[in-house]
C-alpha cells in the first residue's frame, strides 16, 4: 500500500510537472494566472498521497494552508496582472461621448 | 531503486528546472509567478525531509505573502523594464557581469552542497539534548521548544526586526501622508468573485490561523505561520476592496504592533528575578508563558505583516475626489 | 475487510491519477485559455476529490477523516470562486472592447 501510495504521488507530481511546463511556456501572461491553480490541487493530492504513505505530521495542515495560499496566489496574480494592464493602457478612458449618459462623461 | 528513491529524484528535478526557468525568464512578472510555484513545490520537499514546520512557514511566506511584495513591486518597476523587443536581446547589464553573478552564485551553491555532503558521519547535533531536556518545556513540539525556549532571544530579535521594517516602508510616505492609509494594496477592479472570494474565504482563514498557533505547541504550527495566515486573510480583504486599509497613524494598531516584543521582553526581563537569567522560565511556568507569548506576537505579527504589504502610507483624496 | 479497504484505496486513488492526467492532457492540448482553465478546475478538482476519498480508510482517527474531508471542501470552494476569478481576468485582458461595450459606463480599469 505504501508504494502503491508513493507511486501515486510520483503520478500527480508528474501531471503537476507537465502542467507546469505548459503554463509557465504559455504565450500571453494570462496563461500563467493558473499556475497557482494546478499546484492548489495537484500539489494538495500528492502532498496528500506522499503524507499518507509516509506518516509524516502536520501534512493535513499544511494541504490547508496550500489551498488557502493557492487562492491567495492566484487572488495576487489577477491584481498584479490589473495593475500591469493598466500601466500599459496607459490613462484610459473611453474618449468618445457615450450616448447613454446625456451629456458630458 | 525505491519508489521513494524516485519522487523525491523527481521533485528535485522539477524544483531545479524551475529554478533555471525562473532565471531565465524574460520578465520580472513571469519570474515571480515561477517563484511563487517554486515556493509552493519547496513546501512538498521540506515535507519529504521531514520539516514540517518549515513547509508550513515555506508555503505561506513563500508562496503568498512574498509573492504578493514581489508582484507589486514588478507592477511599479514595470516601466523600468528592459524587455525583449522583436529579436533584439534586452538591453540591461552586459554579458561579462551576468557571467560573473552566475559564477558566484554557483560557487556558493557549491560550497552549500560540500558542506552538507562532508559532514562527518553522525552529523554533530544537538537533537538528544534537545529532546531529553523537552518536558521540562511543556511544549511537545520541539520546535516550538527551540524557538521559545531554548533560543528564545533569536525569536524575540525576529519580533522586534519586524518593527524598524514597518517604519522603513513608512519611511517612503511623502509629508502629507505621514498617516494616512497605505495604497499598495487598493484593488484595480472590483468583481463579484473577488468579493464573494473575500467573503467567504476569511473566516475559514482566522479559524485556520487561530488552529495552526494553538497546536504549535504539539505539532507543526506556531505563531508565526498563523500570523501569514491571519495577515494573508486580511489583505484578502483589502484587494477585494471590502475595507479600507487600516490608518498608519491609528493608535490601538500601533499599539498591537508593539505589545508583542514588548511582553516578550517583560517576561524576559521577570526571568532574571523569578529564574535566574534572561528569558529563562520558573519552573512549571514554561508552558503558560510562552503561550502567552506566542498569542501577543500572532497578534503584532499580523498587523506589522499587513502593515508590510500595504505599503507606505499615501495622501487623502480630497473631498471632492481628487488626489 | 482490511483487504476490501486497500482495494477501495487503490481504485479510487488510481481514478483520481487518471483525472489528473486527464486534466493535464487538456491543459497541454486545448487551444483556449479559458478551455484550460475549465480542464484545470473541473477534472484536477474531481481527481483531488477521488485521491481524498481513497485515502479516507488508510487514515486510522476520525479527526484524520475531518482533516482529509476539510481539505477537500476548502479546495472545492476556493478553486471555483477562484476560477470564476481568473475566467473574469482572462476575458479583459483578450478583449477589452468587449469590456467597454457591455459597461459603457465605467473604464475597465476605473
Amino acid at each position: 500500500m505504501t508504494e502503491f501510495l508513493l507511486a501515486a504521488a510520483a503520478f500527480v507530481l508528474g501531471t503537476v510537472a507537465l502542467g507546469v511546463l505548459r503554463i509557465l511556456r504559455g504565450p500571453a501572461d494570462a496563461d500563467r494566472l493558473l499556475a497557482a491553480q494546478l499546484l492548489g490541487t495537484g500539489g494538495v493530492a500528492s502532498l496528500l498521497l506522499l503524507g499518507v504513505a509516509t506518516n509524516a505530521a502536520g501534512v493535513t495542515d499544511l494541504a490547508l494552508l496550500l489551498v488557502l495560499l493557492a487562492a491567495f496566489a492566484s487572488v495576487a496574480f489577477v491584481t498584479g496582472a490589473a495593475v500591469r494592464a493598466t500601466k500599459a493602457a496607459g490613462p484610459t478612458r473611453p474618449s468618445a461621448p457615450n450616448p447613454q449618459r446625456g451629456g458630458e462623461a | 531503486m525505491t519508489i521513494s528513491l524516485v519522487v523525491d529524484i523527481g521533485l528535485a528535478l522539477v524544483v531545479l528546472s524551475l529554478a533555471l526557468w525562473i532565471i531565465a525568464a524574460t520578465t520580472v512578472y513571469r519570474a515571480v509567478i515561477g517563484f511563487i510555484v517554486y515556493g509552493l513545490l519547496l513546501a512538498i520537499v521540506w515535507v519529504r525531509l521531514g520539516a514540517a514546520d518549515v513547509a508550513l512557514t515555506e508555503a505561506a511566506l513563500g508562496g503568498g505573502l512574498t509573492g504578493l511584495l514581489l508582484l507589486g513591486a514588478a507592477a511599479r518597476l514595470s516601466h523600468h523594464e528592459c524587455v525583449p523587443v522583436f529579436g533584439r536581446p534586452a538591453a540591461g547589464p552586459v554579458v561579462g557581469f551576468r557571467l560573473l553573478v552566475g559564477i558566484l552564485c554557483t560557487l556558493i551553491a557549491a560550497g552549500l552542497a560540500a558542506v552538507v555532503l562532508l559532514l562527518p558521519e553522525p552529523a554533530p547535533s544537538l537533537a538528544s539534548e534537545v529532546a531529553s531536556n523537552l518536558p521540562a518545556t511543556g511544549v511537545g513540539n520541539p520546535v516550538t521548544a527551540v524557538l521559545l525556549a531554548y533560543r528564545a532571544i533569536d525569536t524575540l530579535l525576529e519580533a522586534v526586526v519586524l518593527v524598524p521594517a514597518m517604519i522603513g516602508v513608512w519611511s517612503l510616505a511623502t509629508d502629507q501622508g505621514w498617516s494616512g492609509r497605505p495604497g499598495f494594496l487598493t484593488p484595480a477592479r472590483r468583481t463579484s468573485a473577488l468579493t464573494l472570494l473575500a467573503q467567504v474565504l476569511p473566516p475559514v482563514g482566522i479559524v485556520f490561523g487561530i488552529h495552526l498557533f494553538w497546536i504549535g505547541a504539539d505539532h507543526p504550527g506556531g505563531k508565526f505561520q498563523a500570523a501569514v495566515v491571519l495577515a494573508a486573510m486580511w489583505a484578502l480583504v483589502l484587494l477585494a476592496g471590502l475595507r479600507e486599509p487600516p490608518r498608519v497613524g491609528s493608535p490601538p494598531l500601533r499599539l498591537a504592533v508593539v505589545v508583542g516584543p514588548l511582553v516578550f521582553i517583560g517576561i524576559g526581563v521577570s526571568g532574571i528575578w523569578l529564574a535566574d537569567a534572561f528569558l529563562a522560565y520558573p519552573a512549571g511556568y514554561a508552558k503558560p508563558m510562552i503561550l502567552a507569548i506566542e498569542a501577543v506576537l500572532t497578534l503584532s505579527i499580523t498587523v506589522a505583516l499587513v502593515f508590510l504589504l500595504a505599503g507606505p502610507p499615501a495622501a487623502d483624496r480630497s473631498a471632492d475626489g481628487r488626489r | 475487510m482490511s483487504a476490501l479497504l486497500d482495494g477501495f484505496t487503490v481504485v479510487a486513488v488510481s481514478l483520481g491519477a487518471l483525472f489528473f492526467l486527464a486534466g493535464t492532457l487538456g491543459l497541454l492540448r486545448f487551444p483556449d485559455t479559458l478551455a484550460r482553465l475549465h480542464a484545470l478546475s473541473a477534472a484536477d478538482n474531481l481527481g483531488l476529490g477521488l485521491v481524498v476519498l481513497g485515502l479516507l480508510p488508510q487514515v486510522a482517527s476520525p479527526l484524520g477523516w475531518i482533516g482529509l474531508i476539510a481539505v477537500w471542501l476548502l479546495a472545492l470552494l476556493a478553486s471555483g470562486t477562484v476560477s470564476q476569478l481568473l475566467a473574469g481576468a482572462v476575458r479583459p485582458l483578450d478583449g477589452a472592447e468587449t469590456q467597454a461595450r457591455d459597461n459603457p459606463a465605467e473604464g475597465p480599469f476605473s
